[in-house]
């Protein structure tokens, strides 16, 4: 009412009944757990004043599988297809993340040719990754064509996943110390094919947003975030590069070879919704290159590591020889053996440092796995970044800062 | 019944309940409750590849009072069932559910102390869809199965006033 008599003094004095009844209290709203724009099941409860937000409150845990603790009771390998279901848009990087933390804290060392096919599928998942945040951002401020552009051309790309790995979203393709199968004949010919219609996507959408003035009203000065934030609520990713900082796992600390990859990493000015945007658009064109480079080079050779303890036996030792399905009897009931210790390793996966704590006891299960999922510490700055905007553009910067809710809850 | 002779040619006589059911069958509009992977999936579902508006299930709402088929797609654990229950009794009659994945038909290789196993403890079951997500061609394939169950007469107990429907025990259909 205190407030009534400050806004509306004049209006009072001829119409004191009305506004008596009105309310100019804050509203409260929830946005999710089931709602079109929380991309899975996110709930965020808004305190709004008008259309205005003024306060935000994020909850989570709709979509908790207890990752962490079913992966004490299974196998390295059992673990593996748990890892798909983490960030389910780019299945096979948690994949990488997982079977490379493995491999690390074992030691072992895998071929040229399984780091060639690691680097080639994951740099595709983070263009199918980075294809879909934009899509359903896109869909969220209302610009449904682009969905259908950037959609098709995935399912193109799924086309090929489907064969190489038989499946279509949850691929576990990784095994620890090398990949579930070689690449098939035509592979190669097949990605640069779907590479040309991806770069022929983006520069469909490009043209459709790059000048719309809806697009870029709706974008530009929304959900802004500044380095200082960014850094201390711990970003990492396109989110964080988008506000300048040039951070990137495979430029900082190298793995798989991409010291020998030519790319740039993007990064924006403001760290706006816009420019979230525009560096996942950039990132998509730098993987495409990536991934030409790495089929250039991509040395033939086996893909299992020839390690004893991670690698399954060929299946004619196996059938013929008593060590070998002896080795192959104690690979699968028991798991693989690790000393004990405890280690820490990260790959940049789509939404930024993908990491994964391993403490082993060692017994053929992990002791204890814990993921450091990209989104649980963005989704942790979404009441700063939403506060004193309005409820449309809490919807704008929600699907530019790409929550998947399998890895924010796991 | 010798209604022809009545209304002369160019007509044709049926039950209310025939017509209604077959306009229901061809306009079915699914609410997707999209929780996890196998919501990905069902937007590949919904993308023009497969598109899912060739059998006229094209209106994909999320306000429970607009919708009619509830397509659960993704894991389901204790903090979210309450609300997949509020949602399925905010729709109105007649409605039927996809169970979509091996999560949501019975918890999945998520055997723990957070994961419901098997949305039928809390919604019944019209189709269950397995798979770990489930390829689109069987989405499709559940929607056809269910549209055919619509059109057995026996099954579905539809009265044009909303109040009065008769609901039936249905047996659940299973695609492998």
């Amino acid at each position: 009412m205190q407030r009534i008599n400050e806004l509306h003094p004049v209006n009072q004095d001829f119409e004191p009944e009305f506004y008596q009844d009105l309310h100019t209290d804050l509203m409260f709203l929830n946005l999710g757990p089931s709602h079109p724009a929380s991309h899975g099941t996110l709930r965020t409860l808004v305190a709004l004043d008008g259309e205005t937000i003024m306060s935000a409150v994020c909850e989570i845990g709709y979509l908790h599988r207890g990752f962490e603790k079913t992966a004490e009771n299974r196998t390295y390998d059992q673990v593996i297809p748990y890892t798909d279901r983490l960030n389910y848009v780019s299945a096979i990087m948690n994949n990488v993340g997982f079977a490379k933390a493995v491999e690390a804290l074992i030691g072992v060392e895998i071929t040229p040719r399984c780091m060639g096919l690691r680097v080639i599928v994951s740099e595709l998942m983070r263009i199918v990754d980075h294809l879909v945040c934009i899509g359903a951002n896109l869909v969220d401020i209302g610009a449904l064509t682009n969905f259908w552009y950037l959609f098709n051309k995935r399912e193109q790309l799924y086309d090929i996943l489907d064969k190489l790995t038989g499946a279509r979203l949850t691929n576990s393709f990784t095994r620890i110390g090398g990949l579930a199968r070689d690449t098939y004949p035509g592979f190669e010919d097949e990605v640069l094919h779907v590479l040309k219609e991806f770069e022929i996507a983006v520069l469909d959408v490009l043209k459709l947003v790059a000048r719309n003035k809806i697009f870029l009203s709706r974008t530009q000065g929304v959900g802004i975030i500044s380095q200082a934030d960014a850094l201390s609520y711990g970003f990492t990713g396109p989110c964080l590069r988008a506000t300048g900082i040039p951070y990137d796992l495979r430029k900082e600390f190298p793995y798989y070879g991409y010291e020998n990859y030519q790319f740039e990493v993007p990064v924006g000015e403001v760290g706006d919704t816009y420019d979230r945007i525009m560096v996942r658009f950039e990132e998509i064109t730098q993987s495409i290159k990536i991934v030409r480079q790495a089929l250039k080079v991509l040395p033939g050779g086996p893909i299992n590591s020839d390690d004893k303890r991670v690698s399954l036996p060929p299946k004619d030792q196996t059938y013929v020889n008593i060590e070998g399905l002896i080795n192959h009897f104690k690979h699968i009931y028991e798991g693989i053996k690790i000393p004990p210790g405890e280690f820490y390793d990260a790959t940049e996966a789509a939404n930024g440092e993908l990491g994964f704590y391993i403490v082993s006891d060692g017994s053929g299960n992990p002791y204890r796995v814990r993921c450091r999922p990209p989104c649980f510490t963005i989704f942790s700055a979404y009441p700063d970044l939403i506060e004193g905007g309005l409820i449309a553009d809490a919807i704008a910067t929600l699907g530019s800062i790409n929550i998947i809710a399998g890895e924010l809850e796991r | 019944m010798g209604l022809e002779d009545f209304a002369g040619e160019g007509y044709l006589t049926t039950r209310l309940d025939a017509v209604l059911d077959w306009g229901r069958k061809h306009s079915l509009w699914p609410l997707p409750f999209g929780t996890a992977c196998c919501a990905i999936e069902f937007m590949s579902v919904m993308s023009s590849v497969f598109d899912f508006s060739r059998f006229g299930a094209e209106v994909v709402r999320f306000s429970p009072r607009q919708a009619d088929l509830l397509v659960v797609a993704g894991t389901i654990n204790y903090k979210q069932a309450p609300i997949l229950k509020r949602i399925y009794e905010q729709m109105p009659e007649p409605k039927w559910v996809i169970s979509m994945g091996a999560c949501a038909c019975s918890g999945g290789f998520y055997n723990n102390y957070c994961t419901v196993q098997g949305i039928d403890q809390i919604v019944p079951v019209d189709v269950y869809v397995a798979g770990c997500p489930p390829r689109p061609e069987a989405v499709l394939e559940a929607l056809l199965m269910l549209q055919g169950r619509l059109r057995e007469e026996e099954d579905v107990k539809s009265h044009p006033i909303g109040d009065a429907i008769e609901t039936k025990q249905r047996q659940p259909i299973f695609i492998q």
